[in-house]
């Protein structure tokens, strides 16, 4: 055995020097790996966004309009203090709580019908209905809420014969199109989690004399915090950067932080990027706190 | 089993029924509207005409509107193939001191607003490469685009790596495969499907992007979802944005196709 191996053992290596350097060596392996993607994450990525956050301590010059560079915390300041500013701030984020609290309303009986009521064959075919959906686009979709809650639109002809106009376009409408763009991420680890509950669960549960809704409530809910924690994420984050939807379906006193970052970005880039700590810091604080309790790993 | 009363399981059943019906019925009504004759969307219609499909596929600045759209796509697709699937290949294989962070790194083009990474961009090509005399024109887009679909191919790719063998690899080399051939012969065969579904996630997400893009489009550049903000934002014109729309819903039938066919040929290689 050694005797045949050895003599091609050392011509291997000597034809293929770079994959032995590879295999030998660990670390050349894990900066070739790495190098590419961090050059372009953090050289064109983390730089950009370091320079827009840099142009949150400058100032606007008051007669030629020129951004200069320096240091002052005026735009924080302004940011805080200005009704208007802090109204908005306020508004966002209400409107990423209600989304999120409206899309878990909605995602848990549908996870529990789902995963433990509907036969199979229903089962398959409504992940594949809440799926489908995903993939419609963005604009489609604020498009299609616009048609519906449109003055001469489709609501308000259902509803006329109860006497009902509806919403039009206002913060409501905003909650409810931010609700119809990110429900599945929801709806999805719901559903994976309620379907991964055990069904011994439920009979000890029943045989403990719970009757349904006891079981839903002191068994079911306690186990979903991870996917609500996890369709959170993407629920609350994704509704707070938002700015496209209040502007096309929220009429005229829907302002979001993405609208001001927006419009104030050609004007006064200072408090635009003043503005964009905002987001920044609660998505940012969102990952580290999920990450912690691992809700993230478990989709 | 989970027992109910018929009450509850019958609110339960009307729950899904308000869901799949707040979902769908606003699609229904694009693609109906987009046979209106009016030109402001109304319900009941007031009538049926081809008028909007016939124009829009006239339309040729809707036509370079979808090129662009799929030549920056593809670009961000091919640049986010490589990056993520490197950056799964170093986090799944190594332990490194700032592993973490290199995670958080990669999901946070994604995970922060699309305003704050589109105006990001936006001030350093505009205040900073372009007084030094760098125009990224075209290109700032695809490279935009790229940075958020990285965790696209990344997630996918790293969440099979998680999956394989690794000795595997090992029994390729001590037979005598270089590194290249046991890439291509051993290692690469085995996450194909990942990478494949997570270069067509790349795509999609790329192709529908529309907030990074209305920050780093050169002027005069349009791609498909900024010619229909664009259109929307004049609502008086909106009508072809309808038949556009009619067609992308009809499209997004493909990648649910195509996954569950993945997911298929997935369960039956196991």
């Amino acid at each position: 055995m050694t005797v045949t191996a050895s003599p091609s053992a050392p011509a291997a290596a000597k034809s293929k020097p770079l994959s032995t350097l590879l295999y030998r060596y660990r670390w050349v392996r894990l900066v070739g790996l790495l190098s590419l993607p961090l050059t372009w994450l953090i050289g064109l990525y983390i730089v950009s966004l370091a320079l827009l956050l840099v142009t949150a301590f400058w100032f606007i010059d008051p007669f030629t309009s020129k951004v200069i560079p320096g240091f002052t915390l005026d735009n924080f300041v302004l940011v805080f203090s200005e009704p208007a500013y802090v109204t908005t701030a306020l508004r966002t984020l209400g409107i990423a709580l209600a989304v999120t609290l409206l899309s878990a309303a909605f995602a848990i009986p549908l996870g529990i019908f789902m995963a433990k009521l509907a036969s199979p064959w229903l089962r398959a075919v409504l992940a594949v209905a809440i799926t489908l959906p995903l993939w419609a686009g963005y604009l489609v979709k604020i498009l299609a809420m616009r048609i519906t809650f449109t003055e001469e639109g489709f609501f308000n002809w259902v509803m006329a014969p109860f006497g009902i106009t509806g919403p039009g376009f206002s913060l409501f409408t905003v909650v409810l199109t931010l609700t119809y763009l990110w429900f599945p991420y929801m709806a999805l680890p719901v559903y994976t989690a309620i379907r991964q509950i055990p069904v011994n669960l439920f009979d000890a549960s029943a045989d403990l004399g719970a009757r349904g809704a006891t079981t839903i409530r002191t068994v079911v809910l306690p186990l979903l915090w991870p996917a609500l924690l996890a369709g959170s994420v993407f629920t609350f984050s994704l509704s707070l950067g938002d700015y496209i939807v209040a502007r096309f379906v929220g009429g005229a006193n829907a302002q979001m932080i993405g609208s001001i970052i927006a419009s104030n970005i050609n004007l006064n880039p200072p408090v635009a990027a003043a503005f964009s700590v905002i987001p920044i810091a609660f998505v940012v604080i969102y990952l580290v706190v999920t990450r912690r309790t691992g809700a993230l790993e478990r989709m | 089993m989970l027992r109910l009363t018929r009450g509850t399981t019958v609110a339960f059943g009307i729950v899904v029924g308000i869901v799949l019906l707040f979902m769908y019925a606003p699609l229904f009504l694009v693609i109906i509207n987009s046979f209106n004759v009016a030109p402001i969307a109304n319900w009941p219609i007031s009538g049926f005409t081809f008028d909007w499909w016939v124009r829009a596929f006239q339309n040729e600045a809707l036509w370079a509107a979808v090129q662009n759209s799929v030549i920056v796509a593809t670009g961000a697709m091919i640049i986010a193939l490589v990056l993520g699937t490197l950056a799964a290949f170093a986090l799944q294989r190594f332990e490194f001191f700032g592993k973490h962070t290199v995670n958080l790194l990669i999901v946070l083009p994604i995970a922060l607003p699309g305003v704050v990474t589109g105006v990001a961009f936006s001030n350093s090509f505009n205040n900073v490469l372009e007084p030094a005399g760098i125009q990224v024109g075209y290109f700032g887009m695809i490279i935009a685009h790229a940075t958020f679909c990285i965790v696209m191919v990344f997630n996918n790719v790293f969440a099979r790596l998680r999956r394989m063998n690794p000795s595997m690899q090992e029994a390729s080399m001590d037979l005598g495969a270089s590194l290249w051939q046991t890439f291509r012969l051993v290692t690469f065969p085995q996450f194909r499907t990942a990478f494949v579904a997570g270069g067509l996630l790349a795509f999609a997400l790329s192709f529908d992007e529309i907030v990074v893009t209305i920050f780093t489009a050169p002027a005069g550049v349009d791609t498909l979802p900024l010619w229909m903000f664009n259109q929307m934002a004049r609502p008086n014109e909106a009508t072809q944005v309808n038949v556009i729309a009619t067609v992308l819903i009809l499209l997004s039938f493909i990648p649910v196709y195509i996954s569950q066919r993945l997911t298929r040929a997935e369960e039956e290689e196991r």
